[in-house]
């Protein structure tokens, strides 16, 4: 194992488990930890809309841009104030969410293959953020401001394109004047637009994106934010002077960290560090990784263009065009760049179902690797091969807990690539072929590989979206468990106790009627 | 769990991010100098001179009416050399070349020096045309450091050539 793979697993193993701690106290669709993106996004409104405010009662005269936003604090601290402190706590998280989006995503190895595209948009973004984070601390010319502009200035004019010529500007109080601060509000302004349309390019491949978590984490950021505003506001230092040096700065540690290591290192290691981490995180998805697998293949004859996989593939990598052969009728087309191979849309294919008589079973959207007709073919064998009292099938996904650990003479299991692959009428198939329960187990709630694969699973299965379990099977003799990938042994107990839960209700309770399947060629 | 507990759990969490937020937004403070440090900043931008040769009648005559310059002056610029001097010791020396392609822009110094409050006796001497020997501009002073204090090292032709400046009182 290279030394990358095994930080990655460190990593990954590191993240599975504190979202595992999270979703105790959270829940899945409330652990912010699964939802990094959309929080982000949600500190980014925040910023916005408390730095419109902010912007429109600024003085940008060098005598008044100061005075100005001291006002804001002291004498309108009700407003003003609590939207200063918003926007710089805002802004702070917004730094650490993005790291930890950055993180995660590399941890769990989304980076590469598919993800090529949003991972490469998304590295830019980091530049974005500090440009205009750094910025930002400037424009109240404090003394920390003064602290951070002369300090970058010094890094900048380690560059050969500035040489010297920038830390000039803030060499003595009569370096600068009005128009600098115009100049930076300028650029306060439009670096977070270029980066609004960069999170757009950065989303722009993924469907049904989570522009904001949910209301419940919303309100509590939010709240968190307005009781640190309360507790401790975001107030301004000593007036800037540029004839003294600042020597005890109140630092953000989150956005202001680079001028210690520079002090610490040297502006060469820094710029190494900087141009070496972007560098590298442009280069990662290239690095050697596990071939992709097959992309999902559409069969012209069975597509009957319902576009169901149009609407439930989670990367926008299906789209609808006129079907070659038959008029007025569309055809799912599969676009190979973003494909994640994860299956759903054969999940989500009407044809899926294994009622159909042939003895091949051919679907319109099928995965090469795993395709529906094997899944009917093993679920087949495995209910042959069942006995006992009470016979479940497990249905798993290979990115959560494994379920072939769970194999029993009175439990047939099946892996598939994920969850959502499983067309709803493959569990009224093994309930009505002899299983007494079905149990489908895949990733957390908010933790899907393939991020829709549960979620439409759960739909599906509790009749509220397309495929639909029929209304004939009791929803009682099924169980969805939703365990990460080292939660074996939370499976195992959850299966116990729906074999123990179906036992006590008796053999005749709820049974579907019972179906053998009549072969065709 | 418990919804109690949840609630409190998520109570607790929230309130750590925000104090991790509130705590590090402007913690630990960071001293970038001593207290009793002042700080001297060597800045200069300044194009070099060049050495101007004078056209004999002879040249001029040959050359058309609307080009008869009387000096012949090479697009190059000379290197810039700054020697600073700290209590009569070599503090820092330093050669600014000009920029440019053809070495025709202005050369460029930051330097910023640390030194513990005090008085000194600052020498700053300069050669904007290394064809000469010694300095063409020289500025000696003696200087008083307050904690904190910055004291800049410029050069400006219209404020009189090198110059010191503290706080927003120059130095000529």
């Amino acid at each position: 194992m290279s030394l990358h793979a095994a930080l990655r697993g460190g990593a990954h193993s590191v993240f599975e488990r504190s979202e595992n701690l999270l979703d105790a106290f959270f829940g899945g669709a409330d652990n912010p930890l699964r939802h990094l993106g959309a929080l982000g996004l949600f500190f980014l409104w925040i910023l916005v809309a408390s730095g419109l405010y902010l912007y429109t009662v600024l003085d940008t005269s060098i005598e008044g841009v100061y005075g100005s936003i001291s006002w804001l604090t002291q004498e309108q601290w009700y407003l003003g104030g609590v939207l200063r402190s918003l926007h710089r706590y805002a802004s702070d998280a917004f730094v650490i969410v993005m790291f930890l989006h950055l993180l995660r995503e590399w941890a769990y190895g989304r980076y590469h293959g598919f993800r090529l595209y949003s991972w490469v948009t998304g590295v830019p973004l980091i530049w974005l953020v500090f440009i205009s984070g750094i910025g930002g601390y400037w424009i109240v010319w404090d003394r920390l401001a003064q602290f951070s502009a002369v300090a970058t200035t010094e890094l900048l004019d380690w560059l050969p394109i500035f040489d010297g010529v920038t830390a000039r500007n803030f060499l003595a109080p009569d370096s600068i004047n009005d128009r600098f601060f115009t100049v930076l509000v300028f650029i306060h302004i439009g670096v977070p637009l270029m980066l609004i349309l960069g999170l757009w390019a950065h989303v722009n491949r993924i469907s049904r994106v989570d522009y904001l978590p949910t209301r419940r984490v919303m309100l509590a950021t939010l709240g968190a934010f307005l009781l640190l505003a309360a507790i401790k506001p975001a107030v301004s230092d000593a007036p800037a002077d540029l004839s003294l040096a600042v020597n005890d700065a109140r630092l953000d540690w989150f956005i202001l960290f680079l001028h210690p290591l520079t002090d610490l290192t040297s502006a060469g290691a820094v710029w190494t560090l900087i141009f070496g981490a972007t560098i590298l995180l442009f280069a990662l998805p290239f690095l050697p990784h596990p071939g992709r697998q097959p992309i999902a293949v559409v069969d012209a004859q069975n597509c009957n263009g319902c576009s169901r996989c149009h609407a439930d593939c989670p990367y926008e990598a299906i789209v609808m065009a006129p079907h070659p052969e038959k008029r007025a009728h569309k055809i799912a087309v599969v676009d190979a760049d973003l494909c994640a191979a994860c299956g759903i849309c054969a999940g989500s294919c009407p044809s899926s179902t294994p009622f159909r008589s042939q003895q091949r079973l051919v679907t319109g959207i099928d995965m090469p690797q795993l395709p529906v007709d094997a899944l009917r073919r093993q679920l087949e064998a495995r209910l042959a091969e069942l006995s006992g009292g009470t016979r479940l099938v497990v249905f798993g996904c290979d990115r959560s807990a494994d379920v072939g650990a769970l194999a029993a003479p009175d439990t047939a299991t099946l892996s598939l690539i994920c969850a959502g692959m499983l067309p709803p009428s493959f569990v009224e198939y093994a309930l009505r072929s002899g299983a007494d329960g079905v149990v489908v187990a895949g990733c957390r709630d908010g933790g899907c590989e393939f991020r829709l694969g549960m979620e439409w699973t759960r739909e599906r299965l509790t009749r509220r979206r397309e495929p639909q379990l029929r209304q004939l099977v009791p929803l009682e003799r099924i169980e969805v468990v939703p365990v990460a990938r080292s939660e074996g042994r939370k499976l195992a107990a959850a299966v116990a106790e729906f074999r123990t839960r179906l036992e006590s209700q008796g053999e005749v309770a709820n049974r579907p009627p019972a179906y053998t399947r009549r072969n065709h060629g | 769990m418990v919804k109690p507990v949840a609630i409190i759990g998520q109570i607790v969490l929230y309130g750590a991010f925000a104090a991790f937020i509130g705590y590090f937004s402007t913690n630990p403070i960071y001293r970038q100098i001593p207290d009793d440090v002042a700080l001297v900043k060597l800045s200069m931008s300044h194009l070099g001179s060049r050495e101007c040769r004078k056209r004999s009648a002879e040249e001029l005559a040959k050359l058309p009416p609307n080009m008869r310059a009387p000096l012949d002056c090479p697009r190059g610029r000379s290197d810039t050399r700054i020697v600073l001097e700290l209590d009569d010791k070599p503090l820092y020396e330093v050669i600014m070349k000009p920029t440019g392609l053809s070495r025709d822009g202005v050369g460029t110094v930051y330097k910023r020096f640390e030194l513990k409050s005090g008085s000194y006796k600052l020498a700053v001497k300069m050669n904007d045309n290394l064809v000469n020997p010694g300095f063409n501009f020289v500025k000696e002073a003696q200087i008083t450091l307050k904690p904190a204090e910055i004291l800049v090292i410029d050069f400006n032709p219209d404020r009189g050539g090198l110059f010191f400046q503290q706080g927003r009182a120059t130095q000529h």
